[in-house]
């Protein structure tokens, strides 16, 4: 009976952090399925939306969930203008020269950040919720915080997915995706839509830090832990594909805390990894979802 | 075996000329460290760029092998007390033997896939060597002092580690000549250019691959024995780490991947960059050195990807996931042929 309770515990567990894993990896999967670019540097934005949330808080005395409505399109911002700056110059680039440029972004965010804030390790001050707490539902405990995150996460997943697949912006960016010079022929201006679309990949990703931020540490080399969670979600979920993100997320969740659970903590990300590996080895580039 | 001409005598003058003479400039240990931090970080280099640079596999996970190279030798070491020449032998073998266990199952993955694939492989590695008792998991392993011989490798000063590291280098640097004249090097710049192509002419690209994969694990774990016995203390956070890997990466298409002086140069640029930013800004200028180096990666990938020695300008054809890809390399004409027609030449 102990051990059932442990393991819906670890289920359970895994489910929540399950979610957030899902809404990085959707900002992952955008941006690559609608421009083919892989965002090495997508966990960096991660850590820059835990870092916005933590000046939010102890500035401002803002909770992150508050801050998160300021956050989001700030970091909308920040997207459009990566992309502008940066972005639009490697579309049509070499491989390589996505791989590095993307990369060299990453080294770049994750040293300003050490160096202007320090590596210490930090907590956002929270004001609306307590920080701790357990809810026991049936003798399983689950935090408050892991709580609000996920139900947090999912709200924003809905409202991306709605964005994507139910308004005209977003049938843009669909039709993008499947054919890019199709889309200019009928009159779609495909920077904008690109812009757009990085845009939104970096909202979605930093709103997964904003609500991680309410209960993670926040250090400046967080990200680069989360962008290997990412790619392997993204690689489980097929890259590009929108429900495949949802869909694999909770898997590297429920993976990750089953691993914990069954072998040991210190190992589970080596667990999440290989599976990744195996995932990838036997379907490269569709994963399980893809076709 | 290609023949020896007078270029190849002047350059094995120039560079023997060069390494002796650098040492000369300063007797400062600080001086003389960063001169070691150039040859490790060359030969580094020059290893990822047998993957990386020839065969067109950006691998982000070498710092697994380097910690293979760093850890068997300094195992044989501590528990038997053999010598670190034969551990550093040992653990290149080694090191070869288990990039060809990963290099298999990948043989399918391209561009970033391969990237991906070979980043989680080096963090997996790091996690369960974190989690190692045998080898003293996290709390990592001092290397017992020895006096100074060249049985053990361990001197008080620094000129024989530099005419180590710089002989290791050396010998790379001749292996990549050999390569590049050689018909396994035309296979893997046919490879690199186009895998269907050349898989099309009927050469065994896993094969080539692996062989690729084994050399530069090879060369790598040889330079993690190196730093085994320079630093005399090695942990999982050290030799294993992720940022190592990044550094190896940016050494290479810094100066110039898939060029034999490339890395070499890049090693030169940005070690002396990174080392004194350092030093002279201690603990407050933490990341500072990473800092310049993710804005010269990114200024470099966007101005010229080609390195600063220069990459040849058919790279396009690289990534190789489209059908279509068939058709450039044959329409981009010039480049690619000349590889290809080598490997159909000489087979």
């Amino acid at each position: 009976m102990l051990v059932n309770v442990g393991l819906v515990q670890a289920l359970m567990s895994g489910l929540l952090m399950g979610f957030v894993y899902s809404l990085i990896a959707l900002g992952l999967s955008l941006i690559y399925g609608v421009m083919d670019v892989v965002n090495f540097a997508h966990g960096e934005f991660l850590m820059l939306g835990m870092f916005l949330a933590y000046w939010f808080s102890v500035l401002f005395r803002l909770d992150p969930l508050i801050a998160i409505f300021i956050i989001i399109p700030v970091l909308f911002l920040v997207g459009v203008g990566i992309y502008k700056g940066l972005i639009k110059r490697i579309l049509n680039g070499t491989r390589i020269s996505q791989i590095l440029t993307t990369f060299g972004l990453s080294v770049f965010m994750a040293n300003m950040a050490m160096f202007l804030w320090t590596p210490n390790y930090r907590l956002a001050e929270r004001h609306l919720t307590s920080t701790t707490g357990d809810l026991s539902i049936f003798g399983v405990y689950l935090g408050v915080p892991e709580l609000i995150a996920s139900v947090g996460s999912i709200l924003v997943f809905a409202f991306a997915y709605y964005l994507i697949r139910f308004t005209r912006t977003g049938r843009a960016i669909q039709a993008t995706s499947i054919d890019s010079e199709g889309a200019r022929l009928v009159g779609i201006n495909i920077d904008n839509i690109y812009a757009i679309t990085f845009g939104l990949g970096i909202s979605c990703v930093g709103a997964a830090g904003v609500l991680l931020a309410t209960f993670y540490y926040i250090f400046p080399y967080v990200g680069t832990f989360f962008s290997m969670i990412a790619f392997a979600t993204v690689a489980l979920g097929g890259f590009g594909s929108v429900e495949g993100s949802f869909v694999a997320g909770i898997l590297i969740g429920i993976i990750e805390s089953l691993g914990g659970f069954f072998i040991s903590p210190a190992v589970k990300y080596a667990i999440v990894f290989m599976t990744y590996m195996v995932v990838i080895i036997l379907r490269p580039a569709t994963g399980l979802f893809g076709w | 075996m290609p023949k020896i001409s007078r270029k190849t005598v002047v350059t094995v003058l120039l560079y023997v000329g060069a390494v002796v003479i650098a040492p000369l400039f300063s007797k400062a240990p600080f001086y003389r460290h960063v001169l070691i931090m150039v040859g490790l970080y060359g030969l580094l280099g020059v290893a990822w760029n047998i993957m990386g640079g020839y065969t067109g596999l950006y691998s982000f996970g070498q710092s697994a092998f380097f910690g293979i190279g760093a850890y068997t030798s300094t195992m044989m070491l501590v528990k038997a007390g053999v010598s670190p020449w034969i551990g550093m032998l040992c653990g290149g073998i080694l090191a070869a033997i288990v990039a060809a266990g990963v290099a298999y199952p990948t043989s399918r993955l391209r561009g970033p896939y391969f990237t991906i694939a070979s980043q989680a492989f080096a963090r997996t590695f790091q996690i369960l060597m974190t989690n190692w008792d045998y080898v003293e998991g996290a709390i990592g392993i001092p290397l017992p002092l020895m006096p100074d011989t060249w049985r053990f490798m361990q001197f008080k000063d620094k000129i024989p580690y530099h005419i180590i590291i710089f002989s290791l280098l050396g010998i790379a640097i001749l292996v990549c000549y050999y390569i590049e004249r050689s018909r396994t090097g035309y296979y893997f710049r046919a490879i690199r250019d186009s895998e269907q192509v050349a898989s099309a002419l009927g050469i065994n690209t896993v094969r080539q691959r692996i062989i690729a994969a084994m050399l530069s694990a090879f060369f790598t774990a040889i330079a993690g024995t190196f730093y085994a016995q320079y630093v005399l203390y090695i942990d999982p956070e050290s030799v294993t780490h992720h940022a190592l890997s990044i550094e190896i990466v940016m050494v290479a298409a810094v100066g110039g991947a898939g060029t034999i002086w490339g890395p070499v140069l890049g090693a030169a640029i940005l070690m002396p960059i990174s080392q004194y930013a350092r030093a002279a800004l201690g603990g407050a200028g933490r990341g500072i050195d990473l800092i310049i180096y993710g804005v010269i990666i990114m200024v470099i990938a966007l101005v010229r990807p080609t390195g600063i020695l220069g990459f040849f300008q058919r790279e396009r054809t690289i990534e190789g996931e489209g059908g279509d890809d068939v058709d450039t390399t044959i329409t981009a004409g010039t480049g690619s042929d000349d590889a290809v027609r080598g490997a159909l030449g000489q087979s």
